[in-house]
């Protein structure tokens, strides 16, 4: 898949005090894959699509998105260029209902500046938001409070809010964790379906879930990358071994 | 969408109904509670705006009685040393407290939580100490009275005074109105959607892609201008303008005011300044510490009914409550 490049960081780096947990890393990710970032706690995954989506700025290092310079923008920026980020731990609207959850993200995505927030039409919201909670199949739990849901509807819900961002790159970290496994089987559906229309960033532990969906691999440890590659490469890459898969991180 | 739309049907109705019920009183009303109505409602304005900060994106402040007061000495003022008129006067009222607002804003919302809380103090009580440092033109803690030619309004060949009771109900009436439903159509706007996502999370609202800085600005500009509006009202209908209205004490009246009606109702405000009003009239009938008295059902208040009145009716009875 010759594709074009989405996003590159180059030697990205992020400190905390003493600890360097993001280590001059250069990241690709190209247009329309599926791609998981694995590795064992501490890894600095999360750190790194942090700085991705602005939550965090990096010590140095630089992010394009689309060949442009990213570096410096803010989250809430990023979310307009097309960078979404869903939560590990949820992060939900617990006192809002699933609605308005929802509506917040694709009146963002509507109408973007504050002008646009004050004459954007409540009708484009309910139809965006309506599509959204079909695609995770919340629809007949629209008036309930956030906070009601069971735990495996709220991270649909948290993906519903990605979805209504109309995302270029989706980042979901650690989606699964939590979910029953019937709920993870159609969860790995909707990833798929997702994919058609976005490029997908992932970080997992559950590592049938990995090697099921993702194209690609990348293996963090310590704040690198040590291995890059298709599934079954990774699986056979004695140093991911070591590191990773035969610590029992996983 | 039809369930939605008859929510919306019922909500205007609701409001427009509270108006109109407001309108027919007068013609019922004693003069004293007559004269109290109007005074509460322009309270009750005043309370609308901090309502709009606290209530809806979640800003503690405890120096609204700066945009009061600066409504009130930008009305007061100009008609006082000024040959101006009545509406000039009101626009310069909320000129002023816009420029406040923002002046402020720019500078304190680099603050939040505790801090902000502080900063909104600090000012406030700076701009308390200026009405009192400039005593030659503010007149300090004495204050001024408007004089009733001041205070006349002609409007296409018609003279109104304000000192008239009739004028003066139906000018607060008007006001509490436009302040009420104006209040109504922001919190139901996008704009609304966001400062109620800010008030519950504000980090993730910046992660669905909002600039919250602006959207607390905005809500602050707006909050400061409506209890601009109220100050500059109430200068124009009471006639009376003093340093008192900038104190500390109106700050926490307009905090008490909202929690008293239900912070983020709409009419928790008319709500709570009308009770605390009565309850201010009634305790002072028998005792000389009064403020006792309202302490103590404040504090039976938050005991039972934490979220307000309108807040514990709409949390039992009515879900759809704006």
């Amino acid at each position: 898949m010759a594709a074009l490049t989405l996003l590159e960081t180059s030697a990205i780096s992020k400190r905390f005090g003493g600890l360097q947990a993001v280590d001059a890393v250069d990241f690709r990710l190209e247009e329309g894959e599926i791609r998981a970032i694995i590795g064992p706690n501490g890894a600095g995954k999360t750190t790194l699509v942090s700085l991705i989506s602005g939550r965090l700025a990096p010590s140095s290092g630089v992010i394009t998105f689309k060949g442009e310079d990213i570096t410096r923008l803010k989250s809430y920026q990023r979310v307009g260029r097309g960078i979404v980020y869903t939560f590990q731990v949820t992060s939900i609207f617990r006192n809002l209902s699933c609605y308005e959850n929802v509506a917040l993200a694709a009146q963002r995505s509507l109408a973007g500046g504050l002008g646009g927030g004050l004459f954007g039409s409540e009708r484009a919201i309910a139809e965006r938001v309506e599509a959204a909670i079909h695609r995770v199949n919340l629809t007949d739990r629209l008036d309930l409070l956030a906070g009601e849901l069971a735990y495996g509807h709220q991270r649909l819900l948290e993906v519903a809010m990605g979805l209504a961002l109309d995302p270029k790159l989706l980042i979901l970290d650690e989606p699964t964790q939590g979910l029953s496994q019937g709920e993870i089987a159609a969860f790995c559906d909707l990833i798929r379906q997702l994919a058609k229309s976005a490029t997908i960033l992932i970080i997992e532990h559950n590592m049938p879930v990995v090697l099921e969906l993702a194209e690609r691999i990348t293996v963090m440890d310590r704040g690198a990358i040590i291995a890059e590659g298709a599934p079954d490469e990774i699986e056979r890459n004695p140093l991911v071994q070591s590191a990773y898969l035969g610590t029992g991180n996983a | 969408m039809s369930s939605a739309k008859g929510k919306g049907a019922r909500i205007v109705a609701l409001h427009l109904a509270v108006i109109a019920a407001l309108f027919a009183v007068q013609f019922l009303l004693p003069a004293y509670h007559h004269g109290n109505l109007a005074r509460i409602m322009v309270f009750a304005s005043f309370a609308v705006g901090y309502n709009l900060l606290l209530g809806y994106t979640g800003l503690l402040s405890l120096g609204h009685a700066m945009f009061f007061a600066a409504g009130m000495y930008g009305a007061g003022l100009p008609l006082y040393y000024f040959d101006v008129g009545v509406l000039q006067a009101f626009g310069l009222g909320l000129l002023a407290s816009f420029g406040l607002a923002l002046s402020f804003g720019l500078l304190a919302l680099r603050a939040s939580g505790i801090a902000f809380l502080i900063v909104t103090l600090m000012f406030a009580q700076a701009f308390f100490l200026a009405t009192l440092y400039f005593n030659e033109i503010t007149l300090g803690d004495q204050g001024f009275v408007l004089s009733e030619q001041a205070r006349t309004l002609t409007l296409g060949g018609v003279v109104m005074s304000f000192a008239d009771p009739t004028v003066k109900y139906n000018a607060a009436l008007l006001l509490f109105s436009c302040c009420m439903l104006g209040c109504l159509a922001l919190v139901r706007s996008p704009i609304g959607r966001v400062w109620v996502a800010i008030r519950e999370n504000e980090p993730r609202t910046r992660m669905l892609g909002y600039d919250t800085y602006r959207y607390k600005l905005l809500a602050l500009v707006l909050s400061g201008v409506i209890c601009g509006a109220a100050g500059a009202g109430y200068a124009l209908l009471f006639a009376y303008v003093g340093s008192t209205f900038a104190s500390i004490q109106y700050s926490i009246f307009a905090l008490l005011w909202t929690l008293l009606g239900g912070v983020g109702t709409v009419l928790g405000p008319l709500v709570g300044a009308g009770l605390m009003f009565y309850l201010v009239d009634i305790a002072g009938d028998f005792t000389s510490s009064y403020l006792l008295v309202v302490g103590v059902v404040l504090l039976l208040l938050i005991l039972w009914y934490p979220k307000g009145l309108l807040g514990s009716l709409r949390a039992r009875w009515l879900p759809w409550l704006p």
